[in-house]
């Protein structure tokens, strides 16, 4: 009886500590020519990517995901650095960078680079959540 | 000389007050602004070689401020031009004479690292030729302080495709106070390339700006024969690339040039000159000008810039009409005999070493 229940008490202690796979989706995403490649792409309410995004140009560049006012103030603002918060993250010249973001709601992204003249050169794309 | 020098001011002050300088290039200063105002080019090409003028001008202030200037070959020589060709250009166009009866008849390198092949100062401009792929070329400037804008990767690339070679000219703000250099005076470069194949770049004209906005320019050229030009310059019209003038050069230009600081190299006769002012939309500026400097050939559309390396001209069928177009014209001049030759010759496929 007290062997039942040491075994029963240690399965239930391995499945009380045991996690499945955190589930999530890598997007590799290029930088060529400050066009993002690819520019668009969809994802589903509630998933977790991973962004892998790697700069091929000689110059910095910006990886920012947000929606229409999270652009906006990335275009006036003065941040000369990214990477702490999820979505955003600088990527030097001919590097790799990452960063990983949980897309709640349905609807749509964007992500742009707002290094100086960067946005309106029409470095930016869009994610669809669906 | 009194009169090139009201002249040479009067131009001065026209294009150059709110720039730090001006040249044919596209200028790239450390905050990624730039500003772009009218430029003057002087292209001359004789026995092979292309002589490349155009000028920096200060224009006061403390910034630094750089330009790179894509080039057709490996120059043999880097060094600072006579103190007014570019003005006594200007005086021969200026103004331009719009109702005047032309003559016309109506792969890429790869580079681990940009490498340098010559650094030279000249007043206050540090310049340094460099041999590399659009990304060496681009990774070097970066190290070395350039701010480049995000057009910068194509348009580098675009270039280092048909040449890697490439000069960045840095202008000095304390070595020009030191110098006493006054606001409008410019720093003339003379690059001296010799290459079978001449072209000027205009495209690196639209370098950080805009699409919409409008890139005016002067290029003057002196060849041994009226030249072939691709694309095909407009007349009489106030956009595009304009024709303004296409005549025999007077012998008063020529000695005018000839007696020019190192412009010697220009015959006393027999050449022929072109201006072309440049008067378009940024994002209509998508090519350079190939020149067929003795008028007997056809421009390349690759030294254009209409057509990539390796890629044949038959897949535009626009730039193929227009290189037939002009071409027809030269085989009549020549005569019924070499008729058959010449159907022959238009007919052949472009290559990339057309």
């Amino acid at each position: 009886m007290v062997r039942l229940g040491l075994i029963v008490g240690g399965i239930a202690l391995v499945a009380a500590m045991w996690h499945p796979a955190e589930d999530v989706r890598t997007i590799e995403i290029g930088i060529e020519h400050s066009r993002f490649v690819p520019g668009t792409f969809t994802v589903k309410p509630g998933e977790k990517v991973r962004f892998v995004i790697r700069n091929d140009d000689p110059i910095d560049h910006e990886f920012l995901l947000g929606d229409e006012n999270v652009q906006q103030i990335h275009e006036n603002g003065t941040e000369a650095h990214h990477g702490a918060k999820p979505g955003e993250v600088s990527v030097a010249a001919f590097h790799d960078a990452e960063t990983t973001f949980v897309f709640d709601e349905p609807g749509a992204l964007i992500f742009g680079c707002h290094l100086p003249g960067h946005y309106a050169y029409g470095m930016k794309g869009t994610v669809t959540i669906e | 000389m009194r009169r090139i020098a009201a002249i040479t001011v009067g131009f001065l002050v026209l294009f150059g007050m709110t720039s730090p300088a001006w040249a044919c290039g596209g200028l790239v200063n450390p905050n990624g602004t730039v500003s772009l105002l009218r430029t003057s080019t002087f292209v001359g090409y004789v026995d092979g070689v292309e002589h490349y003028v155009t000028s920096f001008e200060f224009a006061g202030g403390g910034a630094e401020f750089g330009s790179i200037i894509p080039l057709p070959g490996v120059p043999t020589k880097v060094e600072r031009a006579g103190d007014w060709t570019l003005q006594r250009l200007v005086q021969e166009v200026a103004p331009p004479v719009r109702d005047l009866v032309l003559e016309q008849a109506a792969g890429a390198a790869n580079f681990d690292s940009a490498k340098v092949l010559l650094e030279t100062r000249i007043d206050a401009l540090d310049i340094t030729i460099l041999e590399g792929g659009g990304d060496e070329v681009g990774r070097w400037a970066k190290e070395n302080g350039f701010a480049l804008t995000p057009d910068a990767p194509e348009i580098l690339d675009f270039y280092a495709a048909r040449s890697p070679i490439f000069m960045a000219a840095r202008f000095d703000p304390s070595a020009a106070a030191e110098d006493d250099q006054s606001v409008g005076d410019g720093t003339p470069i003379h690059l001296t390339i010799p290459t079978p194949n001449p072209w000027v770049p205009l495209r690196i004209l639209t370098l950080g700006v805009g699409e919409r906005s409008l890139v005016e320019a002067d290029v003057f050229l002196l060849t041994e024969g009226r030249p072939q030009m691709l694309p095909e310059p407009v007349i009489r019209e106030d956009d595009g690339m304009i024709l303004e003038r296409s005549v025999e050069a007077s012998k008063l230009l020529l000695s005018d040039l000839r007696s020019d600081k190192g412009m010697d190299w220009i015959p006393a006769s027999d050449m022929w000159f072109s201006y072309l002012r440049i008067n378009t939309k940024a994002g209509d500026l998508s090519h350079d000008l190939a020149i067929e400097a003795r008028g007997i050939g056809q421009p390349s559309p690759v030294a254009a810039g209409l057509v990539a390396p390796g890629v044949s001209a038959s897949s535009f069928p626009e730039i193929e009409s227009q290189s037939a177009e002009g071409g027809a014209l030269l085989w009549l001049v020549l005569g019924i005999g070499i008729a058959a030759g010449s159907i022959w010759w238009m007919g052949r496929p472009w290559s990339a070493s057309d």
